[in-house]
């Protein structure tokens, strides 16, 4: 009996073997190729041009490298590349605030009020929340022009602003975590529909909130294709244009407008790394966040 | 205001009815000032773009009204049909390496182990994920270039001699892909794993009691049971890919010109818009591309049962 039952955990064992082995294998060749980059990118500052060629690629160079990238890189075209991160910063924080300041309420009033059109206004939501974002880019630079705001950080700022996914996921949190009743028991209290918004809805919203200002922040910080098109001057550009822009400069892409410049691969490495520090940080406390969004944007049938 | 008051007493057994009518009518009004902010947006910048991109690809530059022509027109431009179709290719590769590379690896993560070690996984996996957009493709150019690539020797076992070599126009789908799942699959992966987390354990301890073995759970219960997330993983992915722009332009920059600048359709309506100056033929290769995104999310909202539109 023993013997038997020994025998076949045995069987067992081989016969997962060769999966296990195919699985070590995948999982191993992943984190290679996810984290390698990474380190790469990491390392590349703390080396001059020359050295990313001869030496091992993930070797560290030195401090006094990574301070010459740095000095190179912020002397580049006067200080650009601060100028380039304060407009990031600047459009994505204005539509940040916007965003949160039109889609908690909106989100509040689809999932409990009632209103003519109330249906019609959460399917369109829907339908363009789906819709990739770079869908409506070049339609709303035409509309623009046509107006005459290219070149203006409105231009930027509020179509960032709008952001139907922020909406649903504050429409899904109120419809499942506030219910009905709380709110017609207030009512009858005499409290208005605006101090029912205040007094009960908003200080609830305080997570859904946090998720969507995660969401429209890294999406914004990381747009290109709109701030792309319609802003002409490089003291406008967000960061993501301007590291555009560097790329154009760097010899190794261009030898011959990058030629007689101080951007080289070390150089860009860094702009990547600083470019995308404040995503960094919030990805590194955002991984439950991304889930609960995800999954709450979709919910379960 | 006295009349009513006085009505309101008069009917006093009616006023509950008449109450709740009111406030629904409260409620209705409160309901348009909240949702009036985004309403605003979407008009701007959801609905009035359409319209108008409508608009300018059923007329011309003089705006008189010329039916399909703009349609015809781009369709037969002959950098139209290569465009798609470098975009197809594309499509087909990434997803099917998303979707397969992703379930597969959020079963083994959620079932296969310990939830430490798959806790660090999914959060190295789902690292690079910050580098979305030009910086993703910054850091690839450099890991495609053998003179500084840390997989050099790859590259140059695979007959790339030098940077030239990897970027001809033939191998950007690929490269297309390796940057897509780079910064897209981790955070996938993490959603695949939590919509795994929502199986009951029950369901899969039973699996296990009938002697279901692990490969067999995930291709007979767990599969089935995220189908759903796995389609809507799917459209989302393809509809994001059919509107590449960003990548293959910066791409093109870096290959200093051998590589199309009208690689993908929407880097073609670019070129329409601002090299030709032609803002309806832009428009009607963009309403080409709506059409694709639109088709998309009907079929996720019409088609799922993902998305609530009315709370029961």
């Amino acid at each position: 009996m023993t013997n038997t039952s020994h025998a076949s955990a045995t069987r067992r064992r081989q016969s997962t073997l060769v999966p296990n082995l195919i699985v070590i294998v995948l999982f191993a060749a992943l984190l290679l190729f996810f984290i390698v980059p990474v380190i790469w990118l990491l390392l590349a500052p703390t080396k001059t041009a020359n050295e990313l060629i001869h030496d091992n690629p993930l070797s560290f160079g030195s401090l006094a490298n990574l301070g010459a990238a740095w000095r190179h890189l912020i002397t580049f075209q006067d200080h650009a590349l601060l100028v380039w991160l304060r407009n990031s910063a600047v459009y994505s924080i204005g539509a940040l605030v916007v965003t949160l300041a039109t889609s908690v309420p909106a989100g509040y009033a689809l999932a409990l009020t009632k209103f003519r059109g109330r249906k019609t206004l959460l399917v369109i939501t829907l339908v363009v929340m789906i819709m990739p974002t770079a869908t409506l880019v070049l339609p709303i630079f035409l509309e623009l022009n046509q107006f005459g705001l290219i070149g203006t950080i409105w231009s930027v700022i509020l179509p960032f602003s709008f952001y139907p996914f922020g909406v649903y996921l504050v429409y899904i949190y109120f419809a499942t975590t506030l219910p009905r009743e709380i709110l017609a028991a207030a009512r009858i209290d005499g409290c208005s529909e605006w101090q029912l918004f205040t007094r009960i809805a908003l200080p609830l919203a305080k997570p859904v909130a946090a998720l969507v200002a995660f969401f429209s922040f890294v999406g914004n910080w990381n747009n290109f294709f709109l701030p792309y098109l319609v802003l002409p001057n490089s003291d406008q550009f967000p960061i993501q244009v301007g590291l555009n822009q560097l790329l154009s400069s760097t010899p190794s892409f261009n030898p011959v407008a990058g030629a007689g410049l101080n951007i080289t691969s070390p150089e860009l490495a860094l702009a990547i790394i600083i470019a995308i520090v404040p995503v960094l940080v919030l990805f590194l406390f955002s991984q439950r966040a991304l889930v609960s969004g995800m999954l709450a944007g979709a919910t379960k049938g | 205001m006295t009349a009513l008051n006085t009505g309101h007493e008069a009917v006093s057994s009616v006023t509950p009815v008449r109450r709740r009518a009111t406030t629904r009518r409260r409620a209705g009004l409160a309901g348009y000032l909240f949702v009036s902010g985004y309403a605003i947006l979407l008009l701007a910048f959801g609905i009035f773009p359409t319209v108008y991109a409508f608009f300018l690809a059923l007329t011309n530059d003089r705006g008189q009204f010329t039916g399909l022509n703009q349609f015809i027109k781009v369709a037969q431009d002959y950098r139209f049909a290569p465009a798609f179709l470098n975009i197809s290719l594309y499509l087909v590769m990434w997803l099917l390496s998303v979707v397969v590379l992703t379930v597969v690896v959020a079963i083994v993560l959620r079932s296969r182990m310990r939830p430490r070690l798959s806790a660090i996984f999914r959060f190295l996996y789902y690292l690079p994920g910050a580098l979305a957009g030009v910086a993703s493709v910054l850091v690839w150019l450099f890991m495609l270039d053998p003179a500084v690539s840390p997989v050099s020797w790859l590259l140059r076992s695979l007959g790339f001699a030098d940077f030239a070599a990897v970027l001809s126009p033939g191998d950007l789908p690929v490269i297309l892909v390796l940057i897509a799942f780079w910064t897209g699959a981790g955070g996938w992966i993490v959603v695949m794993y939590g919509a795994l987390n929502n199986i009951p354990d029950e369901v899969l301890e039973a699996a296990r009691t009938d002697g279901a073995g692990p490969w067999k759970t995930a291709w007979h219960i767990q599969i089935p049971m995220i189908r759903k997330w796995i389609a809507y993983m799917a459209i989302l992915a393809f509809a994001g890919g059919t509107q590449l722009f960003v990548e293959p332009q910066m791409l093109q920059t870096a290959s200093l010109g051998r590589v199309s600048p009208t690689w993908s359709p929407n880097q073609l309506a670019y070129v329409y818009a601002f090299q030709h100056g032609d803002f309806n033929g832009a428009a009607a290769i963009s309403i080409f591309l709506l059409a694709l995104g639109l088709i998309c999310a009907a079929l996720l909202v019409t088609r799922s049962d993902l998305f609530k539109v009315d709370e029961s």
